[in-house]
Order: structure tokens, then sequence, then C-alpha cells
């Protein structure tokens, strides 16, 4: 018998009595009016900072302020017009080991939380929204919904290959349970809000 | 690198030599009272928490009573993904499949992130054995493997260290500046010395923390972003999971992912959730599904509910024994009530101690997030390790004792005078630390003149 055989027969006679799966159960939400604010702020709360804008082209003139040098900074969105563009899918993630600066759009916004949906199929490779210094966000303001149980009714069934909620910079505690900002990933994180799509 | 930390037999005396440190055992106890409130006041900014518990606890009370059924949906979808699965009925074929996945490669070297599963299965020691370098990526795990000790929390890998201590370490093994301590100066020469590692590592292992067997993916949470780095600069990954951690739906992460940070830290969520449910191109992806025990307490009437566990911490951060002796003492890899609860399903007489660093005062199944009754079971497991003779004859005895004692009301009578009359007479005995364990870190009240009983019925009389 293999083990997958062994395990599942185990399973299969020690396994409890089994019950429904809970479905359709309603949570409290946040409300529409309350959805940017609530955002902002766990957002913010993370130790992320948060711009609101109306278009693209302001976030590439903000950018300009933050980042004075656009080959400084790796954009995904040509619209924002700063920084260098990814010709195509990067093979080799290791090549960005010196990368100040993504930009990068999240497609999903959860207000009682702050985090940021970035899927693969908006980044040239996985590891881009971590190996970067500095990571930008893009999140259109339609796109933020209250909680998670909306995300997840929001995101496709069939997943992309791969996707991450992100809500800040990367951060740890592990020593003495003092906050440090920058463990890993990205020691800042920036979201623009896209006020107009 | 080996874990060459002696660990004491019984948690007992462990716990005796960890509060030998009383400076150290206060800062511990605190910290974690600290986290704990921390978790208080992110629960209370849900209004449908209690909600939330109780739809978890029933989707894994689901999940438990159609395991097999949903390991099957799972291996079905993730392989369509391209997903390796693998099944690892104990932990020495777990090391084993790792092991050949990584031979198979001619990987020597190879990062890790957080993985209680992995640490429940020595794999680190094993692939040391073998000629392979690991390397943990946590910054707490990184510190406890630096100090060549096991980790003393689920979530808090290094939380009994003090900042000079890895201060000292990363003096000796990453060069940094003697007598430095700043957490934040650390952590950044932590960044930089694991940076390297995870460019140059051509293989990453990580956990998982739930895997959808609707999807055929896993969702894997840090803070730091180590598990991602590591994925996603190598060619080739590998999960490693309990058969437990599987949820049926993706909209059930709703649920959890909302419920996990805000128990473990008091984090709204953590940082990084991250889905995986395809390999990169390029990319080889395995997933290994591990039994090593867990079909067995399944069967267990009285202990399954602990497969609820999403290893959130939460238990162990309140419990008032946790804070005051320290995770080593409970000598197994996950500490805590929740350590005491599963412990002794693998090895009833190594544990047997276990179920007794308890005071069963109910804190860990309040603040569970999946609703496991663990006071309950702690208190089950003694009655169990009672019947099959893992008590020891002092504890057996003076319990038994105790017993006939407390239902014969005449002797419990003749027992509380004396022991009045002889504290006032010989208070030095009670309080004798040799003598009395109870005594131990505390002294004993003044004995009452009268017992409430002989009170009650004088000022019974009175009022008549």
């Amino acid at each position: 018998m293999t083990s997958r055989e062994k395990i599942l027969s185990q399973v299969r006679q020690n396994k409890p009595v089994a019950v429904p799966l809970p479905e359709n159960i309603s949570f409290a939400t946040v409300t529409a009016p309350e959805r940017l604010p609530a955002f902002v702020k766990s957002f913010t709360g993370a130790g992320g900072v948060v711009g609101i804008v109306s278009d693209l082209a302001s976030i590439g003139r903000e950018l300009q302020v933050l980042f004075d040098k656009p080959e400084r900074v790796m954009n995904t969105l040509p619209a924002i017009g700063y920084g260098l563009a990814p010709d195509e899918a990067i093979a080799q993630g290791h090549v960005l080991a010196n990368l100040e600066v993504a930009v990068v759009l999240g497609s999903l916004g959860v207000a009682e939380n702050g985090a940021i949906w970035v899927s693969a199929e908006n980044i040239p490779t996985r590891v881009l929204p971590f190996i970067c210094e500095h990571l930008v966000l893009v999140l259109p303001q339609s796109q933020i919904v209250g909680t998670m149980h909306e995300a997840y009714a929001v995101l496709p069934k069939s997943f992309p290959d791969y996707g991450v909620f992100i809500a800040g910079p990367s951060r740890t505690a592990d020593i003495e349970q003092s906050l440090v900002i920058g463990a890993h990933g990205p020691k800042r994180a920036h979201v623009f809000i896209l006020e107009k799509e | 690198m080996h874990n060459e930390y002696i660990i004491p037999t019984d948690h007992a005396t462990a716990a005796e030599v960890f509060l030998q440190d009383e400076e150290r055992a206060n800062w511990h106890d605190k910290a974690l009272w600290f986290i704990r409130e921390k978790r208080d006041v992110a629960t209370k900014q849900i209004p449908d928490w209690e909600l939330l518990r109780e739809t978890a606890s029933q989707i894994k009370q689901n999940v438990l009573g159609n395991l097999d059924n949903y390991l099957e949906m799972f291996e079905q979808n993730a392989l369509q993904n391209g997903i390796k699965v693998h099944w690892a009925a104990d932990a020495a074929e777990h090391n084993q499949i790792v092991l050949n996945i990584i031979q198979q490669h001619g990987i020597q070297k190879l990062v890790k992130s957080k993985s209680m599963l992995t640490e429940e299965c020595h794999l680190n020691d094993y692939l040391l054995e073998n000629g392979i370098d690991v390397i943990d990526t946590d910054l707490g795990e990184r510190v406890v493997q630096l100090a060549k000790e096991p980790p003393s929390h689920i979530v808090l890998p290094c939380i009994h260290k003090r900042k000079e201590e890895v201060g000292e370490l990363f003096h000796i093994h990453l060069g940094t500046e003697k007598g430095a301590s700043d957490p934040a100066y650390l952590t950044e020469a932590a960044r930089q010395h694991l940076r390297e590692k995870f460019l140059t590592s051509d293989l990453a292992i990580t956990g998982v923390n739930f895997a959808i067997a609707e999807t055929g993916g896993f969702v894997v949470c840090t803070n730091e972003g180590n598990a991602d780095m590591g994925a996603h600069l190598a060619k080739v990954h590998i999960a490693c999971m309990g058969i437990e951690k599987i949820i049926p739906k993706a909209e059930n992460l709703g649920v959890f992912l909302r419920l996990l940070a805000r128990s473990a830290t008091g984090q709204p969520i953590t940082t990084y959730s991250s889905h995986f449910h395809r390999p990169a191109k390029g990319q080889e992806m395995h997933l290994v599904l591990v039994d090593n025990g867990r079909s067995v307490q399944l069967g267990l009437k009285d202990f399954y509910n602990s497969l609820k566990c999403i290893r959130c911490g939460a238990c162990i951060n309140t419990c008032p024994v946790y804070r005051r002796s320290g995770g080593h003492s409970y000598h197994y890899a996950i500490s805590g009530p929740i350590g005491a609860i599963l412990a002794p399903n693998m090895d009833m007489r190594k544990n047997a101690d276990l179920p007794f660093a308890s005071t069963l005062c109910g804190s860990c199944t309040n603040v569970c997030p999946v609703k496991i009754d663990i006071h309950n079971q702690l208190y089950k497991w003694r009655q169990v390790l009672g019947e099959e003779g893992y008590v020891p004859a002092t504890k057996k005895q003076s319990m038994k004792a105790m017993g006939s004692l407390l239902s014969n009301p005449t002797l419990y009578r003749i027992a509380g005078k004396s022991g009045r009359t002889m504290m006032r007479l010989l208070p030095g005995l009670a309080n004798n630390k040799a003598l009395n364990p109870w005594a131990k870190q505390r002294d004993m009240p003044a004995p009452p003149k009268e017992s409430f009983r002989d009170w009650y019925l004088k000022n019974k009389k009175q009022h008549d």
C-alpha cells in the first residue's frame, strides 16, 4: 500500500461525523462612503503611505519629486510616464537585486485591513514587489471593497498563477518585539489611490 | 547546524531553570501579555468576531469530517495546476521526499521560511546529516538557528532572547559591531546577510497556512516577505504541510485570514498573504502532504478538535504557565497549550508531563480563533495519561489522598483544623520551600483562626 492509500484509508476510517459547510453567512461590512477612509487608516497603520490622485499622469509627477532619477524606477504602468518600463517578462528576478523602486498595479483593495491584491498577470516577474527597496502601488478607488469576504467574492474563481495581498512595507518584530519596518521586502510602501479610472 | 541545546526532561524542571533569571522571566511574561493585549484590541474592532470564530470552527469541522475527499480533490486540482504532489505517512518519509528532490537537482544549499511542520519532522538536522546546508530566513528562526536552539514559540521563534544576546550572535556570525543591540541595526544586518542567500539559492522550502481543495492552490502568510523572496528566486519550490491544513473553498480564506493575524499579533492581516496556484515559467513546484500522527488523532473523539488549529499562537501568548516558563520548557516543536494537547498523541510517554503544564484556567480556549476546547483537552489528556500509567507515582498518590480527603467531610474538617493549628504553631514548616513546593515563589498567608464552617454555624445561631 502506498503512503497515499494508507493515509486516505486511515482518514476515512477515523474521520468524525461530517457537518455541512457554513455558507452564505452575512458578515458586517464597511459601507461605501467609509471604505476610502478605512482603507487609508489601515494602510497607514501598517506603516505605508497613501496619496490620492486624480489621474495616472499626476502619479508620474509625484514620483518625479520622490525619486529624482527615472532610471531608479521600474514602472509597469506606461500611462504614468515616469521610470523605465520592463520590456517583457523578466526570466530571472535576480537581475532586480539592486532595484530601488517598483511601480505596480493593485487590482483590489480591502478597507478593513489595507491589503492590496497584486496578480502575477500584472507584474513581469513574481519577485518584483518583494525585491525592490520601495514599492509603489496604484489602486483605483472603485476597486476598494469592505472586507476579505467581499474580496474573495470579487477575485476570479480560477486564480492567477500567483497573486498576493500586500498590506504595507515588509516588517518584523522578532527582536524583543520591537517593530522594524523593512525586513526582507520593501522598506517603504506607497499607494496612490486613483479617484477616476 | 545541529540543535545542541540540551532540553531538560520535564516541564516543571525546565521551568525552574527558566525562572532562575527573574528579570528575563518577568520581561518574557510582559512581552507576551503585550501581544495578547494587542490581539484584544484588534478583535474588538470587528463587530462579527464571535461569528467569525464560530464559522471558522464549523468550516474546520466540515473539513475534518470530509478530509479524505478534500485531500483527493486538492491533489487532483493541484496536479492539474502543474504542482507535483507527494504523500508522506510520517516524519521520516517527509524528510526522505524532500532530500530526494534536493538531490535530484544536485543542490547543496537552500533557503527555508517558517514551517512548524518541518520543525516537527526535524528536517534541518536530517538535511544537515546529508550534507545539505539549510538557511532559515525568518529573522527569529535565523536567530535561533545561529544559537543552535529550536524555536521557543510558533510565531515568535526567539521571544526568549534579549536583544543583547541577538547582538552577540550577530557579532560572531554576521560580523556586526561588538555590543550593538539596536533591533533596527540588527534587522538590517540580517536583511543583507539573507538577501545574499536568497539570490544564490536554487531551492526554497516554505510552509503552508492554507491549501484550497477547490482550486488546488495554497496560501503562505508572512510579515517579512521571506517566503516570497525565497520561492520566487529559486528554481525549485517545495511547500510542506500537514494534511489538516486543507480548506474547502477560496472564499473560506475570507474567514481565516481575518482571524489569523488578529489572533497572532493584533495586526488586521499579515503584510503578505501569497496565493500560489501554478509554478512560474521554468520553475518546479512541489507540495508534500504529511500525516505524521494526524490521521490517528482524527479518530480520538476527545482530541480531534486540536486538528482545527491554524497556528496563530494566541493560546500561547495568553497562557500564564507559558509566559512564566518559556517555550523550551515544553520540549516539543509546538509549545504552550496547543503543543501540550498535540504532543501526547505523538509520544505519550515522552510528553506525559505537558498536559500538566497548565492551571486549566481556560484562557487558551477563550482566545482560540477556531474554538478548540484546549483546556478541556488538557484535562482529558490527564485522565488518559493516568489510565495508561504515565503519571508519576507521587502525583498519583497525592491526588488519591486529596480525593479521599475532599470526599469525606469529617476528614476534611479534621485536616483543616490541624492545618490551621500547625501553621500557627510552626509557620516555618508551611513556608519551607523544600517541603512545600507551593511556597517556592510565594509566602503562605496567615491562617485564619476558624474555618468558614465554624464561622457560619456561629453566626447562623446568632441570627436564628
